[in-house]
């Protein structure tokens, strides 16, 4: 199979970047429907299920209605930026689905045509760098509405992305000492060849991802900046009609892009799970499906039902982190703004720090006995498996988080405090506490 | 008696778990998505059921030749404390008397029921009815054609010798 001519490779890119533009922002378009009805089914409801069958021209009659609202500018409004924030959120959040490999090669008459939009060398150090701009969008909106709760939301937002985009970054550095590149379709290539999801043999990294992912996207339990009933929806208070829309359109594609790089970082991006006959990549200008024992390439075979099998193993595994956004979302509440600054810096990152170390002592030290395949997988897997069950165990030992009202026997320990022994008598000024007082007497 | 406060006691330190209560709720809100017994009422398609003892729309009852059981006795509107019936009675040849003009008001009924249970003949009743939108104001004031044409069901009277009715 051969590589594509210039002339193919710009048509088919032209025809890439108007499909995965077009179908994910249909995607996020429909994540917003998803969002409503899964909230109503667990709020024992039905969602909105009026427009279309099942709801499902919802999403269409929300974007007729954002475009005939009212569009209202604030008299005070630093007119060039509160434009330009809405754009930025958008943009930046929709380019990062770029570079994310959706499926298996396709080969068609001209070529074998990757199924990524552009499949840049950095890969996901240009998603780390696009989605450490995506707070310009918000703190420009919160700064330019010259609102206090805009400006209060921005503020919260900043220091909020700064915090875990660092917790985020380095967990992923486990990520990039196994596959030893950080190019997304050869860290698919590198699990694939592996026979191992990251999920298995990076937990830890996997669970501090999903955390500091939450973060990024300013989802609950992380949604300090919007926060509505503190801030009245934080950033985009001043904002109505389809700026707003842009803002919702641009939350939805960055909670698309973060599941889609979950399933493409620890759960092995298009691949079907035990199956060998989807292993494809680039080596030296030719499709490989692996080596002989002699290290011989192997040519792979691409297939039009290749491509649409390992697209839909990808829309599963994604579709399934987007489901655990929603559900997330409607199970936790918000963490109060200490809480948040704690987790980050004092939790994710030094335990991330400490895997960072702990995989690269453990690669270094597999190497150096030689251990491949199956092998170095499942020590892998055991090493992070005990790291996690440490760290899991530090989180419910109660050393990190306050939680809910319950100790552990399952009963309401009684707590010997001062209102509980005196009895919650009013305290009145000049009154005494305890015992008969004037007011019983008279 | 006095006001009681219910003492709500803050766990101490070390004696919980984020983890486990966060987890636990995820497996509450799972059980919530994926139960089919929903609350929601799909209102148009399926017909709410009213008590027996609702009071909706009026109901004015005919006798089996057309005629509106109403003697216009000026019981109803005395009672109205919405004041919102208009009767002007008239006597036939032989001394009967009949509404010329029987009017109730459905925006200024409070729908209390009085009407019904002053009327010595039974002949106004509030009804187990309530989609009674109107595009004017005009047409919420419904004639005596209009009431007798009315065919949902009328109201069951509270009974103070069976207060459950049972």
């Amino acid at each position: 199979m051969q590589e594509l001519s210039p002339t193919a490779f710009l048509i088919s890119s032209s025809i890439k970047v108007f499909l995965v533009f077009s179908v994910s922002l249909l995607v996020v378009a429909y994540m917003t429907l998803l969002e409503r009805r899964v909230s109503g089914f667990i709020q024992d409801r039905l969602g909105p299920n009026r427009v279309g069958p099942f709801g499902l021209l919802q999403p269409i009659a929300d974007g007729i209605k954002n475009f005939l609202k009212e569009e209202t500018m604030p008299a005070t409004a630093n007119r060039p930026f509160f434009i330009l924030a809405p754009m930025l959120s958008i943009f930046l959040a929709v380019v990062l689905i770029g570079v994310v490999p959706f499926a298996a090669p396709l080969p068609t008459p001209w070529g074998v045509v990757d199924m990524v939009v552009a499949d840049i060398p950095v890969g996901i150090l240009f998603i780390l760098a696009f989605s450490s701009l995506g707070v310009y969008g918000t703190v420009l909106a919160g700064w330019a509405s010259n609102n206090k709760y805009a400006f209060l939301g921005a503020l919260r937002s900043s220091s909020q992305m700064v915090s875990y985009e660092v917790a985020l970054g380095l967990s992923l550095i486990p990520v990039f000492i196994l596959a030893g590149n950080v190019t997304l379709t050869e860290i698919v290539w590198q699990q694939q060849m592996l026979g191992f999801w990251y999920l298995f043999p990076l937990s830890l990294a996997f669970l501090l991802f999903v955390i500091s992912g939450f973060a990024e996207t300013n989802r609950l339990p992380f949604d300090m900046p919007e926060a509505e009933s503190e801030l009245v929806t934080g950033y985009h208070t001043e904002y109505s009609s389809m700026k707003f829309s842009m803002f919702m359109i641009g939350e939805y594609a960055h909670i698309l892009v973060v599941s889609a790089l979950m399933a493409t970082l620890f759960l092995g991006g298009w691949s079907v799970p035990f199956w060998s006959g989807d292993h494809m990549f680039w080596y030296e200008g030719m499709l490989i499906s692996g080596f002989t024992a002699a290290g011989e390439p192997v040519a792979a075979e691409p297939a039009i039902w290749k491509t649409l099998l390992t697209l839909a193993a990808f829309a599963l595994k994604t579709g399934f982190f987007i489901l655990v956004f929603v559900w997330v979302r409607w199970t936790l509440p918000r963490f109060r703004y200490d809480q948040v600054m704690h987790l980050g810096w004092k939790v994710m990152l030094p335990t991330s720090l400490a895997y960072v170390m702990l995989v690269a002592a453990t690669v270094l030290v597999l190497d150096q006995m030689a251990v491949e395949g199956f092998l170095f997988g499942a020590v892998l897997t055991a090493v992070s498996a005990v790291a996690t069950g440490i760290f899991v165990f530090a989180l419910d030992r109660d050393r990190i988080m306050s939680g809910a009202s319950r100790s552990r026997s399952g009963e309401v320990r009684e707590v010997r405090t001062p209102v509980a022994q005196s009895g919650l008598r009013p305290r009145l000024a000049g009154a005494e506490m305890g015992g008969e007082s004037d007011y019983t007497s008279k | 008696m006095a006001a009681t406060v219910k003492v709500m006691r803050r766990p101490a330190a070390g004696t919980t778990s984020y983890l486990r209560s966060a987890i636990k709720g995820m497996g509450l809100t799972f059980k919530h998505m994926i139960n089919p017994d929903k609350a929601t009422h799909q209102y148009p398609e399926e017909p709410v059921e009213l008590s027996p003892r609702w009071r909706g729309t009026h109901v004015m009852e005919v006798h089996a030749d057309g005629r509106p059981k109403c003697v216009a006795c000026g019981l109803c509107p005395t009672v109205c404390p919405a004041n919102c019936i208009r009767l002007v009675g008239g006597e036939d040849d032989q001394g009967n008397r009949y509404p010329i003009v029987y009017e109730i008001d459905e925006f200024r009924c409070i729908f209390c029921g009085m009407c019904q249970e002053v009327c010595p003949v039974e002949a106004i009743h509030v009804g187990q009815h309530f989609e009674n939108a109107e595009y004017t104001r005009e047409r919420f004031v419904y004639d005596l054609d209009r009431l007798m044409e009315q065919d949902h069901e009328s109201t069951l009277l509270w009974d103070p010798s069976d207060p459950r009715s049972e």
